[in-house]
C-alpha cells in the first residue's frame, strides 16, 4: 500500500559522521557487494570494462569543498543513500503499492514483485537515492540491510548494515532514531545532527553530523621553505641526461 | 528532466484524443453513423495510441495491472483508473452515436467529464513534484488541460471556440514560461541545503561519486538543448498558436487551410512539450554541482 503507516516509535536508520569520513568508498563496495546478491534483482552494471562504465548504486560518496569566509578551504566527503523519510514523497506517487514504508521500523523498500519501472519514485525523491536498474527494469534503493540487520544466521556483530559494518573510519552508525536514549540518538543530540535539504519537507531519518570546526590553516608550516623547488633548470648528469634524450 | 520521445508522445496525443472525446461527449459536432465514427476513430486512435507509447517507458510493463490498484495516493494510479473509465464510458457513448443514431446525453457528458479529468490527473503527475520547482505551479494543469480541451475544439472542427480558445493557451504557455524561469532559484533549494555545509562557508562539488554517467545524471540532470531554449520558445508558440488562430481566422472550416492548422498546432504542442521535459531542473542537480 503507496499510503503512507501511521508514524511508527522504531525508526532505523544512519547517521553518518562529516568530520571522520574520509571518502574511501569502501562502503559503495561493500553495499554493492551485499545488494547485488541479496534483496531483489542483481546491481547490475552496464559496459562494466568498456569506455563508459555505468551501474547501480545504492550508495555514493560526494566530495565537496567548502570555502569559508577566512582562512582554507575544507573538503568534505559526503557519503549518501536513502534516508528512509518519514513523509517519504517516493511512497506515495507510486501506483502500484510496490514502493512501500514498514510499520513496524520505518524502512523504505521497494517490492519488485509489483514495480513496473515507470521510474516516478526517483522523480520524487529530492536525493537522488533511488536508481532504476537497466537490466532489470525495476527501482532499486537502499534497503538498510533489512536482510542483515535481522538475520539470525549472521553472527552478532554481523547484524548491522553492510556499510557501517565495513567503515574503516567509523563514520556510519545505525541504530533507532525514534529512541531518544539510542546511542545514535545521543550522538546526533550531541554534535547537532541535521537533515538534508529540510525545506521539502521530506523529514529524513538518517541525520548528517556536521564536522567540527577546523583550525584557520593561515600558518604555514615552518618547513615550508625547506620544501620550495631549488633548481628550475636541470644541470650535471640529469641535466646531460634530459638534453640528450630531447635530441634522440 | 530527460525529455523521453514516448512520454512526449503520450501526453501529446493523448491530450489531444481525450479533448475530442470531450467535445464529443456534449455532442459537438452532433453526428451520428458513419460521421461519428470518423470523429470517435481518431479521438481513440490518439487517446488509445498515447497511453500505449507511454508504456514503452516503463522498465518492466508486465506488472502494469497493479498500477490502477493506487488512486487513493497516487496521480499516476489516478491517471490510469481515469483513463479507462473516460475510454469505456465514451465508447457506449460512440455506440449509441454511430449505431443508434442517438446520443445519450448523460452518459456523454460523465464520458466528457472523464476526459478532462483524465488529462488534470496527467498534469497532476508532474504538477505534484517539489523535486521539480519549474512543474510544482499552477499553470502546469491549467497549461495540459487548456491545451487538451481547445486543441480538441480544433479537431471536432469548432473554429471560433479553438480560435479564441488558442489566444487564451498562448497567454497560459507565455505565462507559465516566464514565471517558471525563477522559479528554482526562488525555491529555497541549494546546493548548501542539500549539504547541509552552508553554515562553514560556500559549498562547491569537488569530486563527483563515480566517473561515468548513471541513472540520475540521464534521467534527472539532462542538460542538451537548453541553450536554444529561446529560439524554441518562440517557434512553439508560433506553430502551436500564431498559425492556427490566423488560419481559424481565416475561416478553416475544411481543406488545406484546416490541415494547416491542425499540423501546425500539433508540432507546436510537441515543441513546447519538449521545452516542458528538458527545461525542467530536478533539486537532485544541486548535488552534482549541476544547478545556479
Ligand atoms: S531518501 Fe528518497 S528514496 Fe529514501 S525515503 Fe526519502 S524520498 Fe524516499
Ligand atoms: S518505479 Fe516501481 S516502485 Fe517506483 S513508482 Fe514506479 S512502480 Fe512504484
Ligand atoms: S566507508 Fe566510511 S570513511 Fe569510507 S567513504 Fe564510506 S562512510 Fe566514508
Amino acid at each position: 500500500m503507496t499510503a503512507l503507516p501511521p508514524k511508527s516509535d522504531v525508526k532505523l536508520g544512519l547517521v553518518i559522521d562529516l568530520d571522520t569520513c574520509v571518502g574511501c568508498h569502501a562502503c559503495v563496495v561493500s553495499c554493492k557487494g551485499w545488494n547485488t546478491e541479496n534483496y531483489g534483482a542483481p546491481l547490475s552494471d552496464q559496459d562494466a570494462y568498456g569506455e563508459n562504465p555505468s551501474g547501480t548504486f545504492l550508495n555514493r560518496v560526494h566530495s565537496y569543498e567548502v570555502q569559508p569566509e577566512q582562512g582554507a578551504a575544507q573538503t568534505i566527503h559526503f557519503p549518501k543513500s536513502c534516508l528512509h523519510c518519514e513523509d517519504a514523497p517516493c511512497v506515495t506517487v507510486c501506483p502500484t503499492g510496490a514502493s512501500y514504508k514498514r510499520a513496524e521500523d520505518g524502512i523504505v523498500l521497494v517490492n519488485e514483485d509489483a514495480c513496473i519501472g515507470c521510474g516516478l519514485c526517483a522523480w520524487a525523491c529530492p536525493y537522488g537515492a533511488r536508481e532504476l536498474d537497466q537490466a532489470a527494469g525495476v527501482m532499486k534503493k537502499c534497503t538498510l540491510c533489512v536482510d542483515r540487520i535481522y538475520n539470525e544466521n549472521l553472527p552478532e556483530e554481523d547484524r548491522e548494515p553492510a556499510c557501517v559494518r565495513t567503515c574503516p573510519a567509523g563514520a556510519r552508525h545505525f541504530g533507532d532514531l525514534g529512541d531518544a536514549e539510542s546511542d545514535v540518538s545521543k550522538l546526533v543530540q550531541e554534535r547537532g545532527g541535521m537533515d538534508l535539504m529540510p525545506e521539502l519537507g521530506t523529514k529524513p531519518v538518517n541525520k548528517y553530523l556536521p564536522p567540527r570546526p577546523k583550525d584557520q590553516g593561515n600558518e604555514i608550516d615552518i618547513l615550508a621553505p625547506l620544501l620550495a623547488p631549488i633548481a628550475t633548470e636541470t644541470s650535471g648528469f640529469l641535466g646531460w641526461l634530459d638534453r640528450t634524450l630531447e635530441k634522440i | 528532466m530527460h525529455p523521453a520521445p514516448s512520454v512526449i508522445l503520450f501526453s501529446v496525443l493523448s491530450g489531444l484524443g481525450f479533448g475530442m472525446l470531450a467535445w464529443l461527449g456534449i455532442g459537438k459536432p452532433p453526428m451520428t453513423g458513419m460521421f461519428a465514427f470518423v470523429f470517435f476513430f481518431i479521438a481513440y486512435a490518439l487517446s488509445v495510441g498515447g497511453l500505449l507509447s507511454a508504456t514503452f517507458h516503463l522498465g518492466n510493463p508486465k506488472n502494469s495491472l497493479k498500477a490502477f490498484s493506487q488512486w487513493r495516493t497516487s496521480w499516476l494510479s489516478r491517471e490510469g483508473c481515469c483513463a479507462v473509465a473516460a475510454l469505456m464510458i465514451m465508447g457506449i457513448y460512440a455506440i449509441g452515436a454511430i449505431f443508434f443514431e442517438t446520443h445519450w446525453v448523460i452518459i456523454g457528458g460523465i464520458g466528457a467529464i472523464l476526459s478532462i479529468v483524465t488529462v488534470f490527473t496527467t498534469s497532476m503527475i508532474y504538477a505534484q513534484l517539489k523535486t521539480v520547482p519549474r512543474w510544482n505551479h499552477w499553470t502546469t494543469p491549467v497549461l495540459f488541460v487548456s491545451l487538451s480541451v481547445f486543441g480538441g475544439a480544433l479537431m471536432t472542427g469548432q473554429v471560433t471556440v479553438a480560435m479564441y480558445g488558442f489566444v487564451v493557451v498562448g497567454l497560459i504557455q507565455v505565462i507559465a514560461w516566464f514565471t517558471s524561469d525563477n522559479r528554482f532559484a526562488s525555491s529555497g533549494s541549494t546546493i548548501e541545503t542539500a549539504t547541509g555545509l552552508g553554515n562553514i562557508g560556500k559549498v562547491r562539488m569537488f569530486e563527483p561519486p563515480h566517473t561515468g554517467t548513471n541513472y540520475l545524471l540521464k534521467e534527472m540532470v539532462y542538460v542538451i538543448g537548453r541553450k536554444h531554449a529561446a529560439k524554441l520558445r518562440l517557434l512553439a508558440i508560433i506553430l502551436m498558436v500564431v498559425i492556427p488562430v490566423l488560419m481559424l481566422g481565416m475561416g478553416a472550416q475544411h481543406g488545406v487551410k484546416a490541415i494547416v492548422a491542425v499540423f501546425s498546432h500539433l508540432v507546436g504542442v510537441f515543441a513546447s512539450r519538449w521545452l516542458f521535459f528538458a527545461e525542467a531542473e530536478h533539486v537532485v542537480g544541486l548535488y552534482y554541482g549541476k544547478r545556479g
